[in-house]
């Protein structure tokens, strides 16, 4: 193999001036962190709004609800992404378009609620799948209690919707960290850009990438173990939630 | 059976016999009948992409001399070209994994590289500099603090910028791109202030922009010249030799000058501008004594 | 105000769907396809009771499906060849071209979520059947691909055509490595012409009509195999 390895490098300074390599690659890693974590906020608050209005007896909700889900899910989230970087500011009124280029960290803000609102399509199906997924019987005792249909929704639907999806949405919780890597297309100096990066300036790419994968392969452990512990917490007793 | 394979390896005898002398990328292409140059798709003049879609540009026109020089050599009939658009960040491992065999484009010759590639003669020399709005009026270094710039993604400028960046303390933020055409476009949309890259990149990109009036590049450079070669396998002297010959042969010769006069100093594709980049004496010491030396101080 | 240039797509057109579109729907279809038959290997694998086997399968699946497919395209674009080289046993890293290297990057990633796909599937299928096959005197190999595989495949077909549309909008990242599928036709056109906005629009357009109509054949699909079943 014609290549010169050199698994010091991760120890010697990067040219940025923020230390190691490795430290480069840390710095990649909390914005990863930063941005799935606000990318998930908003797919959950954003997928459970749009989850619950298509379960309504509303014909008009549910259909905005419908465009919504798909919208966002049959167009690739890179094509979103410069959707909403490169295209949008320039159809806004010049002003406002201004603020948005000249945002300190636009690349963060964009990414993250970019890849929140793609990740929102596939929470809203879960939560919808989830509420479907309850026995009518639940929801007719609601109206029966007298309870309005908000009442019935926060009081009875959703807390057994929202645990018995929590599998799902553990599994998309770890889509949306993966997914936040599509950003470094729009200049987010996430981990796997903060890897190119390291592969550019050392030409160390097998050692870079090797570092990146096992970075993201702990990470998916901690998430997938954190999430467990919340499934086992929160569980109803007694009832078999499928998988 | 017996008779008919002894036969068989008699026969192959003569060839089996070249392709042995034969090493590295030489015996590939002799092999495969291939090569494959990596290409750029916006460094003008070097290496881009005209209005017909088609890869053209001074470091092609001289990858195209190395071309046919290695089919002489090689005695073939027929030698198949394929051509791979690479950016900054991809070329080096793309060289180094066999993807590509000569990566024809605007890269910089510098030490560090030649740990992982090799480089034929140089073919120009260019500093690095930015390029922004002449609305926005910047001109040096020292005007770019706290902005929001942008490089190429692999780029030795892009290393120069984030270098400069820490040791001046100039708190700027500086974005990556893909490619230079990308960068570019975050200065057109005013999503960066600058785009620090070499200055002859800069020149040919502002020729080939949709309003070249709008642009201007900056008075100061974030180094000294450096040389531009065009980018080959490490440790396979045949193929460098061959190329070396071929390039040293091509510079000295009248029609290098020519091969400049036609990039630099003529209207040019996509908008028919001329760059307008005279010959110097450094470039005019480049041509006659023809050297791969990574090192700027010998120019 | 800003006025949208039609103009612009109807020159590009040819060369869109010529240059672009044709790769990203080969590169969808056959990575699709491969990742179909690996990742049915992978879930047999997974279920076998040789513990090497289903360790190898699991740890794979696990891995791909742990890593962003971005850096997942970077790894074998670079690694590719020398891969080839260690399989093929040659003296130098094997030249593996732009389509192929997207190819082989598509299909062993998507085999890990199709085999997913296909564990469910397998385990769909009644124990009860597997051995009236054995009872027949089938062999592993006949049980499967006579039995089990067909009907995993054919309960699961949805599915697979759902991740399917996933893969197609995916190889949309191949733009990364500067190869010119769709996007990267649409996105060399804005930059060139400075049309970042129609072709933008105007690619998002299109990636939404396809999945968009596929998803409603796949949902028509859908409810004609429950009703059979």
């Amino acid at each position: 193999m014609n290549y010169t390895w050199n698994w010091g490098i991760f120890w010697e300074l990067n040219p940025e001036g923020t230390g190691t390599y490795l430290d480069m690659l840390l710095m990649g890693l909390r914005w990863t962190l930063a941005t799935a974590a606000l990318a998930a906020a908003i797919a959950l608050v954003f997928g459970s709004i749009i989850g619950v209005i298509r379960t309504l007896p509303h014909r008009g909700l549910v259909l905005a609800g419908d465009a919504w889900v798909e919208f966002f899910r049959n167009i690739p989230l890179l094509v979103q992404l410069f959707l909403w970087y490169f295209v949008l500011p320039e159809l806004l009124p010049k002003a406002a378009g201004t603020w948005l280029k000249t945002l300190p960290n636009a690349s963060f803000w964009t990414g993250a609620i970019g890849v929140g609102l793609f990740m929102s399509s596939r929470v809203a199906e879960q939560v919808k799948a989830g509420i479907r997924s309850l026995p009518r019987g639940q929801s007719l005792a609601g109206t029966a209690l007298g309870l309005t249909t908000a009442q019935t929704y926060r009081y009875i639907l959703l807390p057994m919707a929202f645990r018995i999806i929590l599998p799902p949405l553990t599994s998309e919780l770890l889509n949306t960290v993966k997914n936040t890597s599509v950003a470094l297309t729009i200049g987010l100096m996430e981990l796997t850009a903060r890897t190119r990066a390291m592969q550019e300036y050392s030409f160390q790419v097998f050692e870079a990438f090797t570092a990146a994968t096992l970075i993201y392969l702990a990470l998916n452990a901690a998430l997938t173990f954190l999430m467990r512990r919340l499934e086992r917490a929160v569980a109803v007793p007694g009832y078999v939630t499928g998988k | 059976m017996k008779l008919f394979g002894i036969a068989v390896a008699l026969l192959a005898l003569p060839g089996l016999a070249a392709a042995q002398d034969l090493t590295g990328t030489l015996k590939k292409i002799k092999e495969t009948g291939t090569i494959t140059l990596g290409h750029r798709e916006s460094s003008v003049p070097f290496s881009y992409i005209d209005n017909n879609a088609k890869v053209v540009g001074y470091s092609m026109d001289i990858c195209g001399k190395i071309v046919e020089a290695v089919k002489a050599e090689l005695k073939m009939d027929k030698l198949d070209v394929r051509l791979l658009p690479v950016t900054s960040s991809t070329r080096i491992p793309l060289i180094a994994n066999g993807t590509i065999d000569l990566e024809c484009g605007s890269t910089t010759n510098n030490a560090e590289r030649q740990k992982q590639v090799a480089y034929t003669n140089t073919h120009f020399l260019t500093a690095s500099a930015f390029v922004s709005k002449k609305a926005k009026n910047l001109k040096k270094i020292e005007d770019l603090r706290g902005k929001t710039v942008v490089s190429t993604a692999g780029s030795t400028n892009m290393k120069q910028v984030v270098e400069a960046n820490a040791a001046k303390n100039l708190g700027m933020t500086v974005l990556p791109a893909k490619d230079h055409a990308a960068a570019f476009l975050l200065v057109e949309l005013d999503r960066a202030e600058a785009f620090i890259m070499d200055d002859i990149l800069l020149a040919g990109l502002v020729a080939s922009a949709k309003d070249p009036g709008l642009y201007q590049l900056s008075d100061e450079a974030f180094s000294l010249p450096e040389p531009y070669g065009i980018m080959l396998r490490k440790d396979d002297a045949p193929f460098k030799a061959l190329a070396d010959r071929t390039t040293a042969a091509l510079f000295k010769s009248p029609e290098g000058e020519a091969l400049y006069r036609k990039w630099f100093l003529s209207p040019i594709p996509p908008n028919g501008i001329n760059l307008n980049v005279p010959l110097n004496a450094m470039l005019r010491k480049m041509l006659e004594k023809p050297t791969d030396s990574a090192d700027p101080a010998a120019y | 105000m800003f006025q949208f240039d039609f103009d612009i797509i109807l020159k590009t057109l040819p060369y869109l769907l010529k240059e672009g579109m044709v790769f990203t729907l080969t590169l969808t279809a056959l990575a699709a396809f491969g990742g179909l038959v690996l990742g049915t290997v992978l879930a047999l694998m997974r279920l076998s009771t040789l513990p090497g086997l289903a360790l190898f399968a699991t740890g794979y699946v696990n891995l791909m499906r742990s890593l962003p497919l971005v850096l997942v395209i970077f790894w074998f674009y670079f690694l590719v060849p020398y891969i080839g080289q260690a399989i093929l046993r040659t003296e130098r890293p094997v030249e593996v071209g732009a389509f192929a290297s997207a190819l082989i990057t598509f299909t062993l990633f998507e085999a890990a979520y199709f085999s997913e796909i296909m564990r469910a599937g397998i385990q769909s299928v009644p124990k009860g059947q597997l051995s009236a096959g054995y009872a027949l005197g089938l062999t592993y190999r006949q049980v499967m691909s006579y039995v089990v595989v067909p009907q995993a495949l054919r309960n699961m077909l949805p599915v697979i055509l759902t991740q399917t549309i996933v893969l197609f909008q995916d190889t949309s990242l191949v733009y990364v490595i500067s190869i010119t599928d769709f996007l990267g036709a649409a996105s060399k056109v804005a930059q060139r012409d400075g049309r970042l906005i129609e072709m933008y629009i105007f690619a998002a357009f299109v990636y939404f009509l396809i999945s968009f109509l596929a998803s409603l054949l796949v949902r028509r699909l859908q409810a004609r195999t429950a009703i059979i079943r």
